[in-house]
């Protein structure tokens, strides 16, 4: 069974009694351990397909399986415990609590989790360590880079140790440099065994990715292998 | 999500707010702050005021014409003559009240007094010499009437301090005469300074006797009053029901609904006005519950624009795996404790406030005020205000944990 499996999926805001299609129809799984990049131009509906396949929002039609449940398997709080243990987001807008260090911000998905809490500042350093930022645990999110920030929102999403990890554009508001170097983080997670689905409209940054779906109006439009780079499968989480 | 979290993080979530918090919280400083006082102010009055009553003396038992006032707005004038020369020989008798230690009929009035171009508004008194044993005063010149004076309607009179002062100045008083109804009495004495006992300020009184007072100054043949002291304090009871019985027998009355007069004792007035004070406490504690609601209503709105604000906030807490309850509670405590907040600082507010106006009543007005903090008044701040926080924080916390995850994670 694959992780991800979407079929026919459609998706439509209704506002005014006014229908706005933003998903026509869309197809395609994605298996454990696989980086994908899904692209398109703006107002496609990679943000939209995303959060259908974060669970933070129903699709108006098709199926959605995540690991081999549809979000009507769950009552709301599981869903919620769905997402803080098996997924991982990551938003181009970073979304971190500004005043909060990064210490804070990184163990924020754990105070929602079963973890014990001896354990959780051990996790959150290894996950601040493992992007590079030991030595900024302390400073307020408020007073990083924005690739600093981009890296502390990739250790949140880390620190309960997903299946996947949600990436929507996340080095949209970087320069090329500390872009890469979230890129390079992100590869480095997908070696180690995290499913990633990244959306970007940047060619360069999807070059990363090991599959390539396009979507456009709504649709697929293309769909295809670019890398066949994968984790060893005794990896795959 | 522990609770200990649930609250560190609503800590969190008002701390980084501080000024607005505080401002938020005002309303309900306010509210709180007025009803600590009004509470503390309402339990030291009632202090006062039984303190000044029992200043009176536990063995003693006032007579009252007229029916007993059957609720605060009955003014039971009916009957107000019926207490008479012939109850007061009745009640002396040891055969009828054998265990009356002393018994004091009591008249009296507001009039004028005149000294040369001088005129003081008096209380006047018509009793007997008992009135100093009784009211525990003393003169500090001259000497209080006789049982002979009061015999022979002497045109007597024992002045207290404040008349003294605004008649004769700094003269001599004894002596002199002073009119009152156009009848010159002969001051014999003037009292000691001694301040507000019971429901009378001496320091303003005339003191006459009252066969006196009775003939010359009222033109009454009734009393207002028998003031009488049981022999012992035990005996109360017993000396209650021999005036009852004595009075009943005197007016022909069989069935005591009928009667023309009633017995009070301090424990009653005590309880009496008791009630009256919490009555008003509790009157003006719902005025002052009044700015709490306010106060909440101001807690809501902010807490509406602060959910508002933080939408982005919510989405990723739910994005990040909060559930609809922990974001609830997390609103609902940073509401609770804003007025939670509030409210401590209201008490301490209100009990410094208390405080203070004790200290004026003292040393300004002479009161023998005591400060007194109920401890049901801290009890009553602390549960309204988080009460409030419940109450008015619900609908907000309840906005916030309904928004959609995406929704909110879209919302600029
Ligand atoms: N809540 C909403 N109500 C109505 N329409 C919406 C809503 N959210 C998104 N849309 C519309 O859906 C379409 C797809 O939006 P979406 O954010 O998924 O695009 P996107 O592909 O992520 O674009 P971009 O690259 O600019 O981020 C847009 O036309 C947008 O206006
Ligand atoms: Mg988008």
């Amino acid at each position: 069974m694959n992780l991800i499996a979407v079929s026919n999926l459609t998706k439509s805001y209704f506002g005014d009694d006014v229908e706005t299609p933003v998903l026509r129809g869309v197809s395609f799984e994605i298996a454990r351990g696989e980086f994908a990049a899904i692209m398109g131009p703006s107002g496609s509906g990679k943000s939209t397909l995303l959060h259908i396949l974060g669970f933070l929002d129903a699709a108006t039609g098709g199926e959605y399986r995540f690991d081999g449940k549809t979000m009507d398997d769950y009552s709301p709080d599981e869903i919620a415990r769905v997402r803080n243990e098996k997924m991982g987001f990551v938003f181009q807008a970073f979304n971190l609590l500004p005043r909060a260090t990064v210490l804070e911000n990184v163990k924020l998905p754990l105070l929602y989790s079963t973890v014990k809490e001896s354990e959780w500042n051990g996790r959150a350093m290894k996950a601040i360590e493992a992007v590079g930022l030991g030595h900024r645990a302390h400073y307020r999110a408020s007073q990083l880079s924005g690739g600093e920030k981009q890296r502390v929102a990739i250790a949140r999403a880390l620190v309960n140790d997903p299946q996947i990890i949600f990436a929507d554009e996340p080095t949209g508001n970087l320069d090329s440099k500390s872009g890469q170097q979230v890129m390079e983080i992100l590869q480095k997670l997908n070696e180690e065994g995290h499913t990633i689905i990244l959306i970007t409209h940047e060619t360069y940054t999807a070059q990363n990715a090991q599959r390539i779906i396009k979507i456009l109006d709504g649709k697929v439009e293309s769909d295809e292998v670019v890398n066949h780079r994968r984790a060893a499968n005794h990896f795959i989480k | 999500m522990t609770f200990k979290h649930s609250f560190t993080t609503a800590l969190k979530g008002v701390g980084t707010h501080k000024s607005r918090s505080a401002l938020t919280i005002l309303g309900i400083v306010i509210g709180i702050t007025s009803i600590i006082l009004i509470m503390s102010l309402g339990q030291g009055a009632q202090d006062l005021i039984l303190n000044q009553i029992q200043g009176m003396g536990s063995k003693t038992i006032v007579v009252i014409p007229g029916r007993e006032p059957k609720g605060p707005s009955d003014a039971a004038q009916v009957f107000s003559d019926s207490l008479k020369e012939r109850d007061l020989e009745a009640l002396k008798r040891k055969t009828n009240v054998p265990t009356l230690g002393a018994i004091m009929p009591l008249v009296f009035g507001g009039d004028t007094g005149i000294y040369g171009g001088e005129t003081y508004r008096l209380t006047i008194f018509g009793s007997t010499d008992l009135i100093a044993k009784i009211f525990d005063i003393a003169v500090s010149e001259g000497s209080f009437f006789t049982e002979e004076d009061v015999k022979g309607r002497a045109d007597v009179v024992v002045i207290g301090s404040k008349v003294k002062e605004e008649l004769f100045g700094s003269g001599e008083a004894l002596g002199k005469k002073i009119k009152i109804k156009n009848r010159s009495l002969r001051v014999v004495g003037v009292l000691a300074k001694k301040g507000q006992v019971s429901f009378f300020n001496f320091d303003e009184a005339a003191l006459i006797p009252y066969t006196t007072a009775q003939q010359y100054i009222f033109g009454i043949k009734y009393f207002h009053r028998f003031i009488v002291e049981a022999e012992e304090e035990a005996m109360i009871a017993q000396t209650v029901g021999d005036i009852e019985r004595t009075l009943r027998n005197e007016h022909d009355i069989t069935n005591p609904e009928k009667d023309d007069f009633f017995v009070e004792t301090q424990a009653d007035l005590a309880a009496r006005l008791s009630t009256v004070t919490d009555v008003l406490t509790l009157f003006l504690v719902s005025v002052a519950a009044i700015s709490l609601v306010v106060g909440g209503i101001g807690i809501m709105n902010i807490m509406l624009v602060s959910v508002t604000e933080r939408t982005r906030e919510i989405g990723l807490r739910k994005a990040l795996g909060a559930t609809d309850g922990n974001i609830l509670t997390q609103f609902l405590l940073e509401a609770i404790m804003l007025t939670g907040v509030g409210g401590a600082i209201g008490i301490m507010l209100g009990g410094a406030f208390s405080f203070a106006a004790s200290v004026v009543l003292t040393r300004v007005f002479e009161l023998a005020w005591v400060f007194t903090l109920p401890f049901s008044a801290v009890a009553i701040g602390v549960a309204v205000a988080t009460g409030v926080g419940l109450v008015f924080g619900i609908y907000p916390a309840r906005q916030a944990s309904r928004k959609s995850p995406m929704e909110a994670l879209r919302y600029e």
